[in-house]
């Protein structure tokens, strides 16, 4: 592999490694709360469409990003409607919404664009090279040559590690998650939280996905997302539910789905279903590997209060 | 009070479907389509004729009530089997390879073949999960669904590489040997055996939980694993892997029973995600075998109407899709106001 495949190989795996670190990060938010929601892939499905119909109707990709975020805001306050609110269970609940933000964003991009589809061509979320930093050899182009949103990712980091661990808020989230009862003893109002932590994990799942559509593909295809909301969360686990390790993970993810471009400079003739099977093959290795040692909250996925 | 106590999930079931089906009007409507002939679509080319009936609602209704009934075991025994779908892939993909090696065998012994081989691929994929929380303590919610990934892009990579047709045009497997074939049910309709196998294994599903010592250790477990393994002294973790083998053995055999009657061959996307659509169909039957006979051929309804639908009243057929998760949401939505209005006993 030349010098011009390799920072073509960690430029992509940067530019696959964005979204399911917006998605993962934001949902390491929600999580600490509490809530595990796997409906995901639903705002980021949404934020894809969103971000894709923004564009198109306003005229810029930075329109897009924000109704990517506002989309991907609508389908998790759907979840946090039944999951918080009502008390549903948070693996059926998010199931069904992931369902369903497929089935809809499917719906609605036929509605639009005819039943065959056709090939969408959208303003591109252009890369913004950092100046200095860009031309850092290697690392430096793959890094700060990319788009805004992957700005937003490396700042989210250390601002949410902050977030969580040295402010108020950050330690009633987290007790909201630990320990909701005690937490409701000391005056949080724990539905409150969790309502408020999933409506952000799901805004940067429409972020994430609005960065696919506009960032990654420039167009919208209905299941777009394949899965990423679902390895994204994995990547929480394999993240340890703090931000930075979790944004470190992602670039991981980001670097095994750019894997093929990487065995395709090799000149090796694999047929590409294997390559497409590779970062979900390599989630559940390191799942396998790594979960024992990571402690999830203890309140997840238990819903609030107790339905009994 | 027995009387009401049973008849309460039913209308509870009948509620969420109405519910779901007015909310999905209201969304066509405000998308500027007509509903009225959207539903006439639907239900004609569920219901309209009996080849609509026999050979497309029952036959799409055979994979749901399979992988229905895979999913209602799991979820009966506290396992969250969201990965019906990747084991339908490797249950059709056994199928189909023995289908292919066995030819000239005699049907009798063919046809079964097919089908216990579909049941031990989908039992086999289910054990991944299954022992990665077992012996890892890996929750089986992430690794179920990236086996669904797994098992679809197996498919496809068997079908584009050493199972294509011998032909090598076409991203399929050769047709499985005549012998390998379910017969038809009924003649004249595309009407399958399988629709028998679907049928009896949900007796005996039910047989098995009421029963049973095993399947009231499984009713036990899902209830509260603590308590029956402390107050019970019953093998949680053998219960969860019976319920992982038989709840991927009957999505499985979804896959065998679709490519041995339906397909006679493996193709990618052999499934539309019934995988998916199961956890509804289980869900609104609350868990109950006998129940997923008929929410499984409600499903089929859906499905098969969805194409008439948009056939005839151009209204794009992924919609089923989001009807399914209105269902799934107005279940949910259902039980829970019940349980704080009524405080009565929990149902599933």
């Amino acid at each position: 592999m030349s010098e011009v495949e390799l920072v073509l190989f960690l430029e992509a795996s940067v530019r696959l490694g964005v979204p399911l670190a917006l998605a993962a990060m934001g949902e390491a938010i929600t999580e600490r709360s509490g809530v595990i929601n796997i409906g995901l892939e639903g705002s980021l499905i949404a934020g894809a469409l969103g971000g894709a119909l923004g564009a198109l109707a306003f005229g810029g990709a930075g329109m897009g990003v924000l109704m990517g975020a506002l989309a991907g805001l609508a389908v998790a306050l759907v979840f946090a409607g039944f999951a918080v609110g009502l008390g549903t269970d948070q693996i059926i609940t998010g199931t069904a919404i992931t369902l369903g933000g497929l089935g809809m964003t499917g719906a609605i991009y036929q509605a639009r664009f005819g039943v065959t589809g056709t090939a969408l061509t959208l303003p591109t979320l252009a890369p913004v090279p950092m100046p200095v930093l860009a031309d850092v050899p290697w690392l430096g182009s793959a890094l700060f040559a990319q788009a805004p949103t992957a700005y937003l990712a490396y700042a989210l980091a250390p601002a949410l590690w902050y977030f969580l661990f040295r402010t108020a808020w950050g330690l009633e989230l987290r007790a909201v998650g630990e320990h909701p009862d005690a937490a409701q003893a000391a005056g949080v109002r724990v539905r409150w939280v969790r309502f408020w932590a999933t409506a952000f994990g799901g805004a940067l799942a429409g972020v994430a996905g609005a960065h696919l559509a506009l960032a990654h593909a420039g167009t919208f295809a209905e299941n777009m997302s394949a899965g990423r909301g679902f390895i994204a969360i994995a990547v929480v686990v394999l993240g340890r539910w703090n931000p930075p390790l979790v944004l470190l993970a992602a670039l991981f993810f980001g670097a095994a789905s750019a894997f093929q471009f990487f065995l395709q400079a090799l000149g090796l003739d694999l047929p590409y279903q294997l390559f497409l099977a590779l970062p979900y093959l390599l989630t559940l290795a390191a799942l396998a590997g790594w979960v024992g040692r990571s402690r999830a909250p203890a309140a997840l996925a238990q819903a609030w209060p107790n339905a009994g | 009070m027995r009387w009401r106590e049973r008849a309460a999930p039913v209308g509870v079931g009948a509620a969420a479907v109405a519910a779901a089906i007015l909310l999905s009007g209201v969304l066509l409507g405000l998308g500027g389509y007509a509903p009225l002939d959207a539903g006439r679509a639907l239900l004609g080319g569920a219901f309209g004729s009996a080849d609509a009936f026999f050979s497309i609602t029952l036959v799409r209704s055979v994979p749901l009530l399979l992988t229905g009934l895979a999913v209602a075991l799991a979820f009966r025994a506290g396992v969250w089997n969201i990965g019906a779908e990747g084991q339908l892939y490797a249950g059709a993909i056994a199928g189909v390879w023995v289908g292919l090696l066995g030819a000239g065998l005699p049907a009798w012994v063919l046809g079964p073949s097919v089908l216990v081989a579909a049941a031990l691929g989908g039992a086999v994929w289910a054990l991944v999960p299954a022992l990665m929380r077992l012996r890892l303590g890996v929750g089986e919610v992430i690794t179920t669904i990236l086996m669904n990934f797994l098992g679809i892009h197996l498919a496809a990579f068997l079908v584009h590489g050493p199972l294509q047709e011998a032909r090598g045009v076409f991203p399929q497997t050769d047709q499985i040997d005549p012998a390998a074939r379910l017969p038809v049910l009924l003649s004249g309709t595309r009407l399958h055996v399988g629709f028998i196998v679907a049928l009896l294994l949900a007796v005996g599903l039910s047989l098995f939980l009421r029963r049973t010592r095993l399947g009231f250790h499984v009713r036990a477990v899902g209830a509260s694993r603590d308590a029956a393994s402390v107050a019970g002294r019953i093998d949680a973790r053998r219960v969860t892997l019976v319920a992982f083998l038989g709840s991927g053995a009957l999505a499985g055999l979804a896959g065998g029973v679709e490519v041995a009657g339906v397909t006679y061959a493996l193709y990618e996307g052999l499934s539309p995600g019934w995988g998916y659509t199961a956890i509804a169909v289980a869900l609104l039957a609350r868990l109950e075998p006998m129940a997923v006979l008929a929410t499984g051929v409600l499903f089929g309804a859906l499905e098969s109407g969805a194409g008439a639908m948009q056939r005839d009243a151009a209204i794009p057929a992924v919609w089923v899709i989001a009807i399914q998760a209105l269902i799934i949401l107005a279940v949910l939505a259902l039980d829970q106001l019940r349980r704080r209005g009524v405080g009565g006993a929990a149902s599933v």
